[in-house]
């Protein structure tokens, strides 16, 4: 994140995706102008600036771990009832035992993990809060390609205390499948996705609101991913359906979507156990534990902060990237049993059956 | 869904050549808005070091433009207008720290250029274009548009050290990039809103992301005539620094003793609720409001202590040591040419660094006058004489060279004599006779005691009227303030008067000049860093613009007098040239 002053260095675009995000820009036709200017003689539409308005009310600032090595300690969520529950996505921002959500009327919340589904890679936070202005969420079939949204989101972690989050317009060119990776991992996500023409694809950005012209919530801003296939960075939102299953799933209890018949290999993350390493921040972050979640499998196999992973399942793994693959392996139902170093001394802590899902 | 439909009802609707007629109105509405605002942009070119875009803000040629923009070019450089010409421009005055320059292409008196609109009245969601020349793309040098919606207001992007402070800017998701700088930002109406100058970039190299930022046009306008008067300007401080206390409030955390916060009343631990009329919850919004205000001006400050609020005006100081910023902007100017390899950058601290004389073409030559603290201070000139044409079509001052003799009551009143001449000025008043040598240095004897300097200013004054201002010691045009400073509690966007600024005998003084003519101000420091004595004119009704009707005075928090005059005489005089020329 380096915002500086707007000077030419070079004289000439680089040809590529450049051009063509301009051309899908400019294909809008005179069309796209009129509605968006009689968009208050719509039924139930006011005008951008009320929909934006009203739908802001209802997107929070999120805080948590991060602000080195390139990784934000902020990103977006979205408050879907009035009792607190905020959806976002599950990040290393959530890494933290300190959460805070910020509403535009500048109130500060502490935030507590409720859960995560790590194939949508969500999570759901709950406030202490009654009264709060909150989307509803509905598993209303999807927009239509060429209509015209609104992203609000905490980007670049510009709006800070009372300043009401980022709006940005555009349109959503697509919806397909999302084939999208981060680093060497595939996304774990690859159901439907909206595609945004509008660079939602910032710092701070992912678990903002995508809402339609009367403001309602049609979709969540995806985390950072670039394209499997181009490597060009996506910007992207999960359809309202699939945060709605999300958010419907992680509070039964089943945070953990059925296996897909193509899987291949599992993926988990240690969260779904309760366990929090400490932030992935170098190629080979040793694996220690920072916390573990109340009444979480990790909290009650007695894991501690500070325990160092050595062994998952007797393999021995180095890194935070090795927990994660050791856990990969562990079919689901199967005991999982973690080998720590605590004082000098080799632990041994059984977690109990893996949690069902967490395929790809 | 709304918008499927409606799309599908416009296209329906245009097959059959039948498109609503708001929805036409909308259209032509845009495309009008849009050919405005493009027909006022300028590009910029500042040769190897690339170039910007700028916008015409006058018929005679004065454009915005960024800073960092011009600061490569120097004083001299090229402009194209929105119709592909190309002409000279030169340099008016310097901004650097809310990256702000006034530019002036020469040659012409009918150009079309957009009009200020207030940008405290945007909302996040307003439609708005941005007119300018991105990637220095255009070979025809027509300008490109990029349209978007304002993403938020009021918006703090940090500092680069002391300079390129974007406080309270405006953030679009309409495309800013690289040669955008300088341009306009403008609404649906095509009416200026901001000055694009800076975007958020990360992983994608030096290209829009969605996230841009311009400096609001509110944020010009008060710098406006401080920038047509030639000066390289100083933003604001308020002396004192701020932190977030554990109850979220924005408490004074150090102030300095020499400030005028602390003369007004500031302390440690005393809350700050309001500057300038804007309510502050956040140490950010305190920045905003600060960021956006001129070194020098006077601002309302609602501050709490024990839960009790107190409002005081606070005169704010500015950001930078008077060397400092030409220092800084030299600095920059160093670091854009190519250096000689073992070249020695070492200057000896606080030297100023000598400008290289520029090399004008003939078009400019006459147009530019360097002096330190100033751009350009040929523009100065040109805004002193202004304000001075003014002065002397008020009244017929030339015809009052003999004494002036002012009589009325005071607020209690008990009456009053005040006789000004070249040779003394004098006060009767209930408590006695105070009497000053006008023709000394003014600053031994700030009488009558208690005023801090009454007879000084009115003194100054009258050698301002009769003489007018390039003959009254060293007299600048200083730019533009409040007309009252108190209203800016009511509204942001406040009326605003030119400001003269005088050195004569040994005081400081400022005359604030209303629109017709009338000095309705006068500030007099008989020493630097004190209060100054402070005196409001009201003019009288019916009289000639400039005579006085009601005269306020202040000294420091306490109110001197009230000066209801009644009558004000001339008096022959025959000595009055050889005292005005001694």
């Amino acid at each position: 994140m380096k915002p500086g002053p707007v000077k030419p260095r070079q004289r000439c675009v680089k040809p590529g995706q450049r051009r063509g995000r301009m051309a899908v820009l400019w294909l809008l036709p005179l069309v796209a102008v009129a509605v968006w200017c009689g968009a208050g003689g719509l039924a139930g539409a006011g005008t951008p600036v009320e929909t934006i308005a009203a739908a802001a009310r209802k997107v929070v600032k999120v805080y948590g771990a991060g602000g080195i090595r390139g990784l934000e300690s902020y990103q977006s969520g979205v408050l879907v009832s009035p009792d607190g529950h905020v959806v976002t996505v599950a990040s290393t921002v959530l890494d933290a035992d300190d959460i805070a959500c910020v509403l535009d009327d500048g109130r500060r919340f502490r935030a507590t993990l409720r859960g995560i589904d790590p194939r949508r890679e969500l999570a759901v936070l709950t406030l202490d809060g009654e009264d709060l202005p909150a989307f509803v969420l509905d598993e209303s079939p999807p927009l239509g390609v060429g209509s015209r949204v609104f992203a609000l989101s905490n980007l670049f972690g510009v709006a800070v205390g009372d300043e009401r989050v980022s709006a940005q317009h555009g349109v959503i060119a697509a919806l397909v499948p999302l084939a999208a990776r981060r680093g060497a991992y595939e996304a774990p996500f690859q159901g439907d996705v909206y595609v945004l023409d509008c660079t939602t694809n910032n710092p701070g950005s992912p678990g903002g609101a995508l809402v339609d012209l009367q403001g309602r919530l049609v979709g969540l801003l995806g985390k950072e991913l670039r394209s499997a296939a181009s490597g060009v960075w996506l910007n992207y939102a999960l359809p309202v359906a699939e945060v709605a299953r999300a958010h419907r799933e992680i509070l039964a209890g089943q945070p953990l979507a059925p296996p897909t018949a193509d899987a291949t290999a599992a993926v988990i993350d240690p969260l779904a156990l309760g366990l929090v390493l400490v932030p992935d921040l170098l190629d080979k972050t040793p694996p220690f534990v920072e916390s573990t979640r109340p009444d979480s499998a990790a909290a009650r196999a007695g894991l501690l902060p500070d325990d160092l992973v050595v062994a998952v399942n007797g393999r021995a793994v180095s890194s935070r990237s090795a927990v994660r693959q050791a856990l990969a392996i562990v079919a689901e139902g199967d005991p999982v049993r973690i080998t720590v170093v605590r004082a000098g001394s080799i632990v041994e802590c059984d977690l109990g059956p893996r949690p069902a899902g967490g395929r790809r | 869904m709304a918008g499927v439909a409606a799309s599908a009802l416009g296209t329906a609707a245009a097959a059959a050549g039948d498109v609503p007629a708001d929805v036409l109105a909308a259209e032509r509405q845009r495309i009008d808005a849009i050919a405005r605002g493009s027909r006022a942009a300028v590009a910029i070119f500042a040769g190897e070091a690339g170039g910007g875009s700028g916008v015409l803000i006058s018929a005679d040629g004065y454009a915005l433009t960024n800073f960092h923009v011009v600061q490569p070019a120097g004083v001299a450089m090229k402009c194209s207008l929105s119709d592909g010409r190309v002409e000279d421009a030169i340099l008016v005055g310097l901004d650097p720290t809310g990256d702000v320059a006034l530019v002036k292409v020469v040659g012409h008196t009918d150009l079309p250029f957009a009009e200020l609109a207030d940008s405290d009245e945007v909302e996040v969601g307003d439609f708005c274009f941005a007119a300018g020349n991105p990637f220095l793309l255009a070979t025809d040098l027509r300008p490109s548009i990029s349209a978007g919606i304002v993403s938020g207001v009021h918006r703090y992007q940090f500092p680069a050290g002391t300079i390129l402070e974007y406080a309270d800017c405006i953030q679009v998701d309409a495309a800013i990039n690289p040669g955008n700088s300088g341009g306009g930002l403008f609404d649906a109406r095509g009416r200026l809103i901001g000055i694009n100058g800076r975007a958020s970039f990360e992983k994608r190299g030096r290209v829009n992301v969605g996230v841009g930022y311009a400096i609001s046009a509110n944020q010009v306008r008060n710098f406006l005539g401080f920038l047509r008067g030639g000066r390289l300007v100083d933003h604001a401080t308020l002396g004192a620094t701020v932190g977030t206390d554990t109850d979220g409030r924005v408490v004074v955390s150090d102030i300095l003793e020499s400030s005028d916060a602390w003369r007004r009343g500031l302390r440690y631990d005393d809350e700050i609720v309001a500057v300038a009329g804007r309510p502050v919850r956040t140490v950010n919004a305190l920045k905003n409001v600060l960021g956006t205000l001129p070194a020098g001006w006077r601002v309302p400050l609602v501050y709490r202590r024990a839960g009790r609020p107190q409002e005081i005006l606070v005169r704010l100081a500015g950001l930078h040591r008077p060397t400092e910023l030409a220092r800084i902007v030299a600095a920059q100017e160093q670091e854009q040419q190519p250096k000689e390899p073992g070249q020695k950058q070492e200057r000896e601290p606080g030297q100023e660094p000598a400008r290289p004389a520029p090399q004008l073409p003939d078009t400019l030559r006459d147009l530019y006058e360097a002096r330190p603290g100033f751009a350009n201070h040929h523009f100065n000139i040109l805004e002193r004489d202004r304000v001075a044409a003014r002065i002397a079509t008020s009244a017929s001052w030339a015809g009052t060279a003999g004494a002036w003799v002012l009589r009325g009551r005071l607020g209690t009143g008990a009456p009053f004599r005040i006789v000004v001449s070249a040779e003394r000025a004098l006060i009767d008043l209930p408590t006695g006779t105070t009497e000053v040598d006008a023709t000394g240095e003014l600053d031994s004897d700030p009488g009558p005691p208690g005023s801090g300097g009454f007879l000084a200013a009115l003194s100054l004054w009258r050698r301002l009227l009769i003489a007018g201002p390039a003959h009254l010691g060293r007299t600048n045009y200083w730019g533009t303030q409040p007309r009252d400073p108190r209203g800016l509690a009511d509204t942001a966007s406040a009326a605003l008067v030119d400001v003269l600024e005088t050195s004569a005998a040994a005081v400081e003084a400022r005359f604030a000049v209303a629109p017709e003519g009338a000095v309705i101000g006068i500030e007099l420091w008989p020493t630097p860093d004190v209060d100054p004595c402070d005196v409001r004119i009201e003019p009288q009704p019916g009289r000639s613009a400039g005579m006085p009707g009601l005269i306020e005075v202040r000294h420091g928090d306490v109110l001197f007098g009230t000066f209801h005059v009644e009558e004000m005489t001339f008096e022959p005089g025959a000595s009055e040239a050889a005292g005005e020329t001694s």
